[in-house]
Parts: C-alpha cells; sequence; structure tokens
C-alpha cells in the first residue's frame, strides 16, 4: 500500500466515527470533553456552531453517529452522544452574548421558503453575513417539521422557541402564515437567491386499498395527524388503533395515540421488524409502552361494516433476500388476519409536491418529484440563484440532514451573491495539535473507563400518558452525564506516527491493548489487511500505513478498534508516535461564528 | 506515565488450543524506560507461552536482580515467579526443578546478573543440564545504575558518558557451548520473527535451553558508538531464520528442499532452519563454537538456534529422581511402611 496521506483531513476526520457520520460533522468528541469538564456553555456553543438545534437534537435526532461510535465495536453499546447533546443544552449558561449579531447589511436580500431546519440554517449562516432574510411559512411560527411532527412530550415547545428564536433574532424577517403559491411571482421580487427549505409535505396514502373511501373519516395520513395534534385541531382518537408503517413517524403516531385515549394501539407493518425504519431506541420506546408490532403484513383491505369502519385484513407474509439484495415479501397462503379497529393511522411515507413552482421558472425535477441539483454539495437548482435543501432537496430525512444542507447552501448562496464560482467551496477549518503535557502525560484523559452505557430516567408511565405535553426523558444529571461523558473514546486524540523518527523496538506494538499496531512487509491492502496480528476484517475502517523504515518493514495500523489511549506514544522512546487533537470544522458561510474562549 | 492499561481487548482476538487469547498471557504495565528491549523480550515470551499453548499457571518465572529480572512482572500475570538474590537464580530455580519436575521454567537474567555476579551459579546450571530456558536479556551496561560497562560490553564500545571500553566482553553463547549446553541460542529483541520461535523450541527441550538475546538499553547503550543499539545490532546482524511446529500440529508449510532443515526435539516437535541457515549444522558443537566465534571476529553478530543436542539428558533423569512431583507423593510413597525396609534390609544381607 502506499503510505497513508495524513496531511489530508479526510483521514483523520474519518477515524472520528461519531463526527464522520454526522451529516453535519459536529465535533462530537470535543464537545463531550468539555461536558465531562462540566464546561456546558462552550460544549452547547459548539454544538450550535454545528448543527444549530442542540436541545431539539439532544432529544430526537436520529443518531447516526452512535451506530458509528466505536465505543460500541470495542463493547457492548456506543456512547449516550444524542443524549450528552442534551446535557450542554440543559445545564449551560445564558448564551446570548456569547451569539453573533446581525452584520452589517450588505445589500443582498435573500427569500427562504418554508420555515424548518434547512431554512432556519440558513437564515443563521447568512444573516451575520449581512444579508437581509425573508423567511416565508404558511404556519403562524416558525420550526417546520420539528413543530408539527415530533410531539411534546417529546420535544418541550419551550426548547423549540428557545433555539428558533436564536435565529429569528439575528434579524430575520419573518413572514408568516403565508403560503408561497407562486415561484415565478416570487423570482419577480428582487431576491439575490431563493432557497426552497419547504420539506416533504405530502403523507403517502392507501387510496387504491378496497374500503378506502368508505371508511375516510376513521382514516388518517400520520403526519397530517400529528400536525393537527400539534396544533390542538384533534384531541381524541378510537379506543383501538392500528398503525400502518414501521418507520419513526409510525412510532410518533402510535405512542401519540396512547396519550390521546386509545387504549389498545398495534404497530402493522410490511417488513419483517429488523427491516423496519424506525431506530431501535424508538420501537423499544414504543414497545415500553405497550404497544405491540406485528411485523410481514401487508395491508389487504379496509373492513367497512355499515358505512363505519371495524378493523383491517393482512396478508401474512414472508421475506426473501434474493442474491442481488432484493428483499420480496412473499404470501406464507394463510387466511388474511383480521385486525379490528376504530381507527387507522397511516405513517408508511412521504412525498414531495411542488405545485407552485411553474415551469416557466427553468426549475427542473427528477421522475421522482425531487429537483435536479447540480452536485450533492452545492444544492443548486437548474435555476442558478435558487437552492434547495432539507427533505424537499432529496427527499425524506431528519433534522440533522436538513441542517447540514443548510450550511452548504449557505455557502452556495453567499459565493453566488458575490458574484464567485460555487464549485470552489473554501477548505473546512482544520487543527491537529500535540496534547503531550510531560515526557507521559496527556492533555486529555486518556485510559477509558469501562463503565456501561447509562439509561436515561424517565416520568412515570401513568403520569407520562395522562399528559401529552409532559416530556417523557428527564436527562441525565450532571454526575451520569460525566460518566457517560468519560465513556468516549477521544478518537479525535489521533495517533499520528512519524516514520522518520522510529528505531521499530516494538514497544507500541507489544504495548497495544487492542493490538491494532504492526510493523510487517508492505503489501496491496487485501493481503495486508489478512497479515495483521490481528486481520483488519472491518473494510470500512482505513489502515494508517507508514512509509518504508529502516528494515525495510512498514508500520501499519488497523484504525478499527484503537482506544486513542495514547499507550503507543508513551513507549514510544523516540516521540515517533503523538497524540494530537484533531478539530475538524466543516465548511460554513460563517467560519468563526461563536466567540471562543 | 500510566500505570494502567486499558481492559479492553481487540474482540476478534486469535484463541489458542486451550481458548486463551494472548491477553491471558499479559502481566502488570511495565515500569522500565519506553522502548526498552526488555519489554519486547517479555512480549516475546508471552507470544511464544499463547502460541505453544501452555497453562499459565504451569509455568514458573525465575529472575534475579536487575532491569531484566524486574520483568517477570511484565508478562504472564497468572504464572508462578520467584524474584531471587542477584545472581542466585540459578540455585533456586534448580531447587524448584528438582522439587516439581513438571512445570515450564522460565530464567530471565540480565548480562551483570548473569555474566558478573552470577557467573558462578550460572556455569554450574549448565553443568547440570537443569531443565529449563534461560533468557539472558543482554544490553552490555548497568541500566538500573545509570549505564556503566558491564562484563558483557563489547571491546572498543563507547559509553554514554563517552568512555571507550578495554576490555573484551563475555560471549555468554560461546561460554554456553564450551560448558556443554544443550540448547544454545542467540537472538535480538528487535526481530521477534526469530525469538518467538526459538523461544517455543527452548521451552519444548528437554534440558537447559539458553538463548542470549541483544536487548538495547534504550536510555543508557543506544548512541552512536554503542554496540548493542538498536541500528548498530540491525546493521551487524547475521539473523538465521528458523520456525517452530509443535509435535501435535500438522506441518503445513511447505519448504523446498535444500532450503530448509529439520532438527526434531525430543517431544517430536520440528525445528525447521532455512534460508542463510539451511546448511548450518546445528547439531556440531565445536563447528557450532567455530561459526559463532568467527562472525564474532568479523564483528557479525550471529543469531538463531546455535546448537542443539535434543537427547541430553537433564538433571531430574541423572538424579534419578522421581517421577512425579514431589508435592503429588503421598503418605503411602513417602513412607512405604515397615515390609519396604524389611527388604531393603533384606537385600543388604
Amino acid at each position: 500500500m502506499k503510505p497513508t496521506d495524513v496531511s489530508d483531513p479526510e483521514f483523520f476526520h474519518k477515524v472520528v466515527d461519531c463526527q464522520y457520520a454526522c451529516p453535519a460533522h459536529t465535533p462530537v468528541p470535543a464537545y463531550i470533553r468539555l461536558i465531562a469538564q462540566q464546561n456546558y456553555t462552550d460544549a452547547y456553543l459548539i454544538n450550535w456552531e454545528s448543527n444549530v438545534f442542540p436541545g431539539v437534537l439532544g432529544r430526537t435526532c436520529d443518531r447516526p453517529c452512535e451506530p458509528a461510535c466505536r465505543r460500541g465495536r470495542v463493547e457492548e453499546e456506543p456512547v449516550a452522544i444524542c443524549r450528552l447533546k442534551r446535557v450542554a443544552a440543559d445545564f449551560k449558561d445564558d448564551i446570548a452574548d456569547r451569539l453573533p449579531k446581525a452584520g452589517k447589511p450588505n445589500g443582498m436580500k435573500v427569500a427562504l421558503i418554508g420555515a424548518g431546519p434547512a431554512s432556519l440554517t440558513v437564515a443563521r449562516d447568512l444573516a451575520p453575513l449581512g444579508y437581509e432574510i425573508h423567511l416565508y411559512d404558511e404556519q403562524p411560527k416558525a420550526g417546520g417539521f420539528m413543530r408539527s411532527q415530533i410531539p411534546s412530550f417529546r420535544l418541550p415547545e419551550s426548547v423549540l422557541d428557545e433555539e428558533i428564536g436564536y435565529v429569528l433574532d439575528l434579524g430575520v424577517t419573518q413572514v408568516f402564515d403565508t403560503y408561497v403559491d407562486s415561484m415565478a411571482d416570487l423570482l419577480s421580487k428582487g431576491y439575490d437567491a431563493v432557497f426552497v427549505g419547504s420539506g416533504a409535505p405530502k403523507g403517502r396514502d392507501l387510496p387504491k386499498l378496497a374500503g378506502r373511501k368508505e371508511a375516510d373519516a376513521n382514516i388518517h395520513v400520520g403526519i397530517n395527524w400529528l400536525a393537527n395534534v400539534a396544533f390542538e385541531h384533534i384531541e381524541t382518537i378510537g379506543k383501538k388503533v392500528i398503525v400502518l408503517g414501521g418507520g419513526n413517524t409510525a412510532m410518533d403516531c402510535c405512542r401519540t395515540a396512547r396519550r390521546l385515549g386509545a387504549d389498545d394501539v398495534k404497530v402493522i407493518v410490511r417488513s419483517p421488524f429488523d427491516d423496519m425504519k424506525a431506530s431501535p431506541w424508538e420501537k423499544e420506546d414504543a414497545m415500553h409502552e405497550g404497544i405491540p408490532i406485528l411485523d410481514n403484513h401487508v395491508p389487504l383491505e379496509f373492513v367497512v361494516e355499515k358505512g363505519k369502519l371495524t378493523g383491517m385484513h393482512f396478508d401474512k407474509v414472508e421475506p426473501v433476500y434474493h442474491d442481488d439484495g432484493r428483499r420480496e415479501l412473499v404470501s406464507t397462503g394463510e387466511d388474511p388476519v383480521f385486525v379490528p379497529c376504530d381507527d387507522v393511522l397511516v405513517a408508511i411515507g412521504q412525498e414531495n409536491a411542488f405545485p407552485w413552482i411553474e415551469k416557466s421558472t427553468g426549475i427542473r425535477f427528477t421522475s421522482w418529484g425531487t429537483p435536479i441539483i447540480n452536485d450533492d454539495k452545492t444544492f443548486q437548482s437548474t435555476r442558478k440563484e435558487v437552492f434547495f435543501g432539507g427533505d424537499s432537496a432529496f427527499g425524506p430525512a431528519n433534522i440533522i440532514t436538513a441542517v447540514a444542507h443548510g450550511h452548504q447552501a449557505a455557502v452556495s448562496i453567499d459565493l453566488y451573491c458575490q458574484g464567485k464560482k460555487i464549485s470552489d467551496r473554501p477548505a473546512p477549518n482544520v487543527t491537529l495539535i500535540s496534547q503531550k503535557m510531560g515526557i507521559h502525560e496527556w492533555s486529555y484523559d486518556s485510559i477509558p473507563i469501562t463503565d456501561e452505557r447509562k439509561i436515561v430516567p424517565l416520568v412515570e408511565l401513568d403520569q407520562a400518558l395522562s399528559d401529552r405535553s409532559l416530556e417523557v426523558e428527564l436527562g441525565f444529571d450532571p454526575e451520569t452525564a460525566f460518566i457517560e461523558a468519560e465513556r468516549c473514546l477521544n478518537c479525535d486524540a489521533q495517533t499520528v506516527f512519524t516514520a522518520d523518527s522510529c528505531i521499530e523496538c516494538d514497544a507500541c506494538t507489544d504495548i497495544c491493548p487492542t493490538s491494532c499496531i504492526n510493523f510487517i512487509q508492505n503489501a496491496p491492502e487485501d493481503d495486508l489487511r489478512q497479515k495483521l496480528a490481528v486481520p483488519a476484517d472491518n473494510l470500512e475502517q482505513p489502515l494508517y500505513v507508514s512509509g518504508t523504515l529502516e528494515t525495510g518493514k512498514v508500520m501499519v495500523k488497523d484504525e478499527d478498534v484503537c482506544l486513542h489511549c495514547g499507550l503507543c506514544a508513551e513507549r514510544c522512546p523516540t516521540a515517533a508516535w503523538d497524540m494530537q487533537m484533531f478539530f475538524y470544522n466543516t465548511t460554513k458561510a460563517t467560519p468563526k461564528l461563536v466567540k471562543q474562549r | 506515565m500510566s500505570y494502567i492499561k486499558p481492559k479492553f481487548r481487540h474482540p476478534k482476538l486469535p484463541t489458542n488450543a486451550l481458548g486463551y487469547t494472548v491477553a491471558d498471557y499479559d502481566g502488570s504495565i511495565s515500569t522500565l524506560c519506553a522502548g526498552c528491549g526488555h519489554d519486547s523480550i517479555s512480549a516475546a515470551i508471552r507470544n511464544a507461552c499463547f502460541l505453544s499453548s501452555i497453562q499459565p499457571h504451569r509455568i514458573a518465572k525465575m529472575s534475579g536482580i536487575g532491569c531484566s529480572s524486574k520483568t517477570p512482572t511484565y508478562f504472564l500475570g497468572k504464572s508462578h515467579g520467584f524474584n531471587s538474590v542477584h545472581g542466585r537464580m540459578p540455585s533456586v530455580a534448580t531447587g524448584a526443578s528438582v522439587a516439581n519436575r513438571d512445570l515450564t521454567y522460565i530464567g530471565i537474567s540480565g548480562d551483570g546478573d548473569t555474566a558478573s555476579i552470577g557467573m558462578g551459579q550460572f556455569i554450574h546450571l549448565i553443568r547440570r543440564n537443569v531443565n529449563m530456558t534461560y533468557i539472558v536479556a543482554n544490553n552490555g551496561c548497568y541500566g538500573l545504575t545509570k549505564g556503566q560497562d558491564s562484563a558483557t560490553t563489547d571491546l572498543g564500545s563507547i559509553s554514554k558518558i563517552g568512555f571507550e571500553n578495554p576490555f573484551d566482553g563475555i560471549d555468554l553463547a560461546s561460554l554456553a557451548l564450551l560448558q556443554g549446553a544443550s540448547f544454545v541460542g542467540r537472538s535480538f529483541s528487535g526481530d521477534k520473527d526469530q525469538l518467538v520461535p526459538l523461544i517455543r523450541a527452548a521451552m519444548a527441550h528437554k534440558g537447559f535451553a539458553f538463548i542470549d538475546v541483544v536487548s538495547p538499553c534504550v536510555t543508557f547503550a543506544n548512541h552512536a558508538g554503542a554496540s548493542k543499539s538498536y541500528s548498530a545490532t540491525r546493521e551487524n546482524i547475521d539473523p538465521m531464520p528458523l520456525d517452530f511446529v509443535p509435535m501435535r500440529e500438522e506441518i503445513r508449510t511447505q519448504y523446498d528442499a535444500g532450503t530448509s532443515q529439520a532438527v526434531t526435539l525430543h517431544d517430536g516437535s520440528v525445528i525447521h532452519l532455512h534460508k542463510a541457515s539451511s546448511d548450518y549444522a546445528a547439531n556440531d558443537r565445536q563447528a557450532a563454537l567455530s561459526e559463532v566465534q568467527t562472525a564474532n571476529a568479523e564483528g557479525k553478530i550471529l543469531t538463531g538456534l546455535l546448537y542443539l543436542d535434543p537427547d541430553s539428558q537433564n538433571l531430574t533423569h541423572t538424579l534419578q529422581l522421581a517421577t512425579r512431583p514431589l508435592n503429588e507423593l503421598g503418605k503411602n510413597e513417602l513412607c512405604p511402611g515397615s515390609h519396604v525396609l524389611n527388604s531393603i534390609n533384606e537385600g543388604l544381607r
């Protein structure tokens, strides 16, 4: 293999698994260390700069970081990254004086359509640069999906209002209660750029299923129903409820139904339990509330008697996995299963809809109804001053993805408005600094503790089910948060190897607790992976390969289960190994947004 | 400095025939200088015991005094150990091996502990052919007392304070050969590919197995002019690679004719000497002595299996000791009763 080029920040970025997996690339280990130091405010601000809604995300994030967490490969459970984020939000001091202010007007005007997380991120990134921001939404308040679709027992309104407030306070002009019905009209208003972050608001239905029309009064499209509950248009539901679908929206629907008085709620899903799109913890939370999940059931018809819905028929199926990765659900041939119910919530996905964007604007769409975007990074549409982001760009995803889109779109808009090439993206802000304090001492807690993952305490079930707005999770207290924070392996403390200094004494190989470090003859990557002390079978994790050493061997480190404990560097007589803190801040329109202390 | 080694291990560590991983052969974290050759020897012993699937509680680590003799703390944490008096480990090891002939004995000593204060004892250990593996971690200086020249410091080697050593160093491998050791090897702490199979072969050998391991003192003898530094050793080393195949394993590796020679040990294990060493006569003591001396004269360090007599008679056989360890002998064996005494007396009439 060729020597690893560590001057390319992407190599070390990939080693920080959580940050790399995060769509917004939040510097996770950095803020977790600050939590351990009880510096909640700075922990919050690192988050705020990166993901804009730490308090919201600390409760609701899809947490792609946690399945990626190295700790999950070393022991059973990853670090509770998401709930630590909430700790930073819960215990921070007043941050008003640390936040940026609206910039000196630069004469540019940008319209943002839809006041969800993507648009709010664009507003947050552009307002400090002096852009005049007009934020449009058909609802009376900003928040979009975060406000309408996430029930308040998971996300208290006060948290949402606070974090949206930080953005709106940057001098954003709020054009709420206003449905934008024509892109052509909007474009004629003299905006320098337009950002569409209107989400993917249309919930999918089952219009062709037998009995759909007859039973319409008791069939509700999940996300619309959740929105109606959030805005208090709906306050009751039948005793027996079927929720169709296996995603997180289905989980929110079933738990909300329980709180509106349903005592027999079932989630019924076509796919096998393990294939369901809902996050494992969301499924667990639903089952904890006494909601069974019936998998491998395909809806056949709505059963209507005397004009009223009485239940549904399902066909029991079995999954068959083909060699090409295709999954087929094959009927078992058993009699249809009847499940009685009073109401059905359909939570089987969402569709994009842009009826308000005229063809004449030059904005083109794919056959799936999503806009054609120049490339994944710029978010520019086929009309050069119009940008898309969030669910409206590539279809339904999640809040953190919308935030990531917002950052990138803001960079594009800023470059575009300055007349620069938007494909020339500014480099990320990266630092790599030695953590050596003494001969064998590092400026971070290098030796990992063995404590198991802490569980977030919940309010009593009776209490939770009787009050729809009562937040179920209590959050970690500072003591628990400290231990959970100390579980972090500090993967951003990088093991940096200098081949020229190495005398090949083997001290690092001998001490490494997880047998990562090898000195062997070089070979092509596939060979090399098999020749290591423990074969490097996790192909998603890179090998760190040095140049040729004096004996003709090379150093090969499998990054897979490195504990970042620093023992290799401590046992190195020549400091060929060094622990260096890697800070990676993705490209943003406003690079230094928060005042550093 | 960290005195804690994290508890986590690679989740896919291979296991040996006993179901143990190499981590089960770990000891406490080392307190020696970072980069000390002795730590590599510790790791090589750990790896050798793991690969040979020896039960940790069937091993006894014996040592004297010095940096080398501290190391048994840093490997095989679940084995027996005796940290004895300076240069007196051979007496303790002899006693232990007589009392319990079933354990695997590993003696760890240094150039001071063996070639100076312990020389008198060392020679007799060889003479008696005690069944043990005796490893000298040879750094050619007194590292524990700030790097003074030792008895194995090579002639002309420059100490850290700048003095050239005016004396010829003792070559322990030649000495062991001359005194009749039944297994003599030499290696380098920085060459585990050779050291690990050598230690495995030594442990399988039924008799006294001596391994002189050049083990650089990273603090006091790793500078330019020091003859046992990492770079000087690498420059002058003349390694004879080898493999060790224990008796119970089928031989998986095929060697081309003429590139390798096999030496079978008493227990049926096989040592494969290959490449440069294929025409080396490891069963000829005189030839071995001559090869080692010639290499020494050329300033080369000949490493590998230097000499082996697989059928030598060790101390327990020479003394016709009981075939079982003393701790397994019960009252009936130790005090067989008056009828046995009577029969002995009858035999003398």
